[in-house]
């Protein structure tokens, strides 16, 4: 690294190292960003992908350039960075992304329909049958079961799992005051599965059984999940589109520092588990190299860098953001 | 130690210093000094480790005390941390673990040292300490894959049918919870009981069995009641060995255990372990109380191996003491 920098100094004077750490979600879409930019500029990123509480962490210490995570940074830690650093910090969504119910009922072939209250009464325990009318009345025509729920959840804390208790704090009350949301949450009930693989993988050998995956790995490994209905009130399967459109259906509400929740988001064709997941940029840069090389890098990645999203099943940004981010990069200093 | 015995008697006709100076060309000295340093260091990271782990968990230490280890809720967002379900999952699953592989281990290597021809018993040995390096998340794959399944369609209704009126087997059967981790641990702590009974009941010396076959006893009886009580202190070390991996065994335990923070007396319950709970939620454990949490485990941990570890050593002491005339005939 050392030889290749110093290589990079006689030659060239972009050759710059800029080092980053956090979300695991977002990563392969990142690593070819950066892959990408770096064939095109010569900055050289490196990216770690730790998990968003490490990336917080990292980037708050100053151990990274910049940060990554799944869930937007809580005012505390806002305040922690701001104590530390002498300045803020900002959120730039980037890519989005969102998680989907999956599930194993023998004799159903067919995608389910799923209410928020079969949702949350399924995670809280209260709902512990699959005729259970919470879910039977959404599926008129599906034979449903008689036996009980196995639910499964993620046992490692992740973002996946921060968005899933996020949308169903908002559907439900109960839920919100009694377990909230969270990387790593206490669950009422369930088997914890280690990462996506874990879940899906004990979802598979077990009859009866329902459990949350982000749609990315659903969709490159085939995984059935089922439609969630949205506040609109239509059952919708989640896709490119109808998350894009969750996030377009937010555009009115989204705050001028972008740390908002998706889920639940209004629109006909939205699907209601979406979310952004955010570069964490600090406002000041020490050194103006890298200041420059990050803002080039953002504008890069919010406009060219959009076109390879889908080709890795992320979403696009909606137009709409992607202008007021491109404002926003003129904020860091 | 054994160096300087040696080394006076001959030195003793030469003056003080010059014998400092041939014992340290002769490389004596440096030896015992970087020798004792090697030793030194284990002591020296062992106190580390408790430093590190005691300080780094100040926080949860003093709001909880002594309640960190008698509650049962783990709730990230509220805050409130206790290590009882963890405590309990991975006392029990390194029990169930012990319990199914001491017998298999002890018996294997006693078949291996005593019974089975050379031929046999060299290329099984090497089998054995192949399946005592396979990585754990190999263990934890076989889990998931073949174990699992098993046990949920064959061995758990089984064992509901046949012993379904003890506490032990009731409740629905997963697949996944306190019993799969406990047979996928013993699989995995097997080679290292077979490995070093064997090794350790080779080391008997052959007087002791020619003299019990002289009496008149026959092949097994020189096994059970010579060969092995002369090697019990080593086999109880093959024991140890086993427990201490079994506690502290995170990748394959995590994979089968259903990780549900839970203290049931059903081994089909899901359950969750110390090191499982440490390794799954680490990298995303934000804010300070919460990591200092999970230090605190580790510190649990440590303490359990500690404790455990003494007991063994005592029940170790207690029953050489009983046995050690037959060891010293």
């Amino acid at each position: 690294m050392v030889v290749l920098a110093l290589a990079g100094l006689v030659l060239a004077q972009s050759a710059l190292l800029i080092n980053g750490a956090g979300a695991t979600f977002p990563y392969p879409i990142y690593s070819k960003w950066f892959d990408e930019y770096h064939k095109a500029n010569g900055t050289q990123i490196n990216y770690q992908s730790v998990g968003s509480g490490a990336g917080i962490k990292q980037v708050t210490e100053g151990t990274v350039d910049f940060g990554a995570t799944d869930g937007p940074m809580n005012d505390d830690q806002i305040k922690a960075y701001r104590a530390k650093n002498s300045a803020g910090i900002l959120h730039f969504p980037t890519v989005l992304g969102a998680v989907v119910p999956t599930y194993n009922v023998p004799g159903v072939t067919s995608a389910l329909n799923f209410t928020p209250e079969a949702l949350s009464g399924i995670f809280l325990g209260r709902v512990s049958k699959w005729n259970d009318p919470a879910i039977a009345n959404a599926n008129k025509g599906v034979n449903l079961p008689g036996n009980d729920i196995v639910v499964i959840h993620r046992s490692d804390g992740s973002g996946t799992t921060y968005i899933w208790t996020d949308y169903l704090s908002k559907v439900n009350s109960d839920w919100q005051e009694k377990v909230s949301k969270g990387t790593s949450v206490n669950w009422p009930v369930g088997l914890g599965g280690k990462g996506n693989e874990g879940v899906t993988g004990l979802i598979k050998q077990t009859p009866n059984s329902i459990g949350y995956v982000e749609l990315i790995y659903a969709a490159q490994n085939k995984v059935p999940y089922g439609a969630v209905k949205n506040s609109a009130g239509s059952f919708v399967k989640a896709d490119l589109a109808s998350v894009t459109e969750a996030a377009a259906g937010a555009v009115k509400t989204i705050p001028e520092d972008f740390r908002v929740s998706i889920t639940n988001s209004p629109g006909k064709n939205a699907y209601p588990i979406s979310s952004f997941t955010w570069l964490l940029i600090p406002e000041k840069f020490k050194d103006t190299a890298k200041r420059d090389a990050m803002k080039g890098f953002l504008k890069w990645a919010l406009t060219d860098g959009q076109g390879a999203v889908e080709n890795l099943s992320y979403a696009k940004l909606p137009k709409e953001v992607v202008d007021k981010e491109l404002k926003a990069i003129n904020k860091i200093q | 130690m054994a160096s300087s015995t040696i080394n006076v008697p001959n030195a003793s006709p030469v003056v003080g210093s010059r014998s400092f100076l041939s014992r340290l060309r002769n490389g004596d000295e440096i030896a015992r000094v970087i020798t004792f340093l090697f030793a030194a260091s284990v002591v020296l990271i062992t106190l580390l480790l408790i430093f590190e782990l005691w300080t780094g968990s100040a926080l949860p230490r003093h709001k909880f005390g002594l309640h960190f280890f008698f509650t049962k809720v783990w709730d990230p967002i509220a805050e409130q941390f206790g290590a009882l379900p963890f405590i309990y999952g991975t006392l029990i699953t390194a029990g169930v673990a012990l319990i199914l592989a001491v017998p298999l281990g002890i018996g294997a290597a006693i078949f291996l040292a005593e019974l089975a021809p050379q031929k046999l018993s060299d290329p099984l040995q090497f089998f054995i300490d192949l399946l005592a390096a396979v990585p754990s998340v190999i263990y934890g794959l076989l889990g998931v894959f073949i174990v699992i399944p098993i046990m949920r369609q064959f061995i758990q209704p089984a064992l509901k049918n046949s012993l379904g009126f003890l506490p032990l087997f009731q409740g629905p059967a997963y697949g996944v919870g306190f019993l799969t981790a406990g047979v996928v641990l013993a699989i995995m702590v097997i080679p290292y009981i077979i490995s070093v009974s064997r090794e350790v009941l080779m080391s008997v010396p052959r007087d002791q069995r020619e003299a019990a076959l002289a009496l008149g006893s026959t092949r097994w009886e020189s096994t059970w009641k010579v060969v092995v009580p002369f090697a019990k202190t080593g086999i109880m070390g093959s024991i140890f060995l086993a427990l201490a991996r079994a506690l502290g065994e995170t990748m394959a335990v995590t994979m089968v255990i259903g990780n549900t923070p839970t203290i049931s007396s059903s081994l089909f319950s899901p359950g969750y372990s110390i090191a499982a709970v440490i390794a799954n939620e680490f990298t995303e454990a934000t804010g300070d109380m919460y990591l200092q949490a999970l230090i605190e485990l580790g510190l649990v941990l440590f303490l359990l191996t500690f404790i455990l570890n003494g007991l063994a050593r005592l029940l170790m002491l207690l029953t050489t003491e009983r046995g050690s005339g037959m060891g010293q005939v």
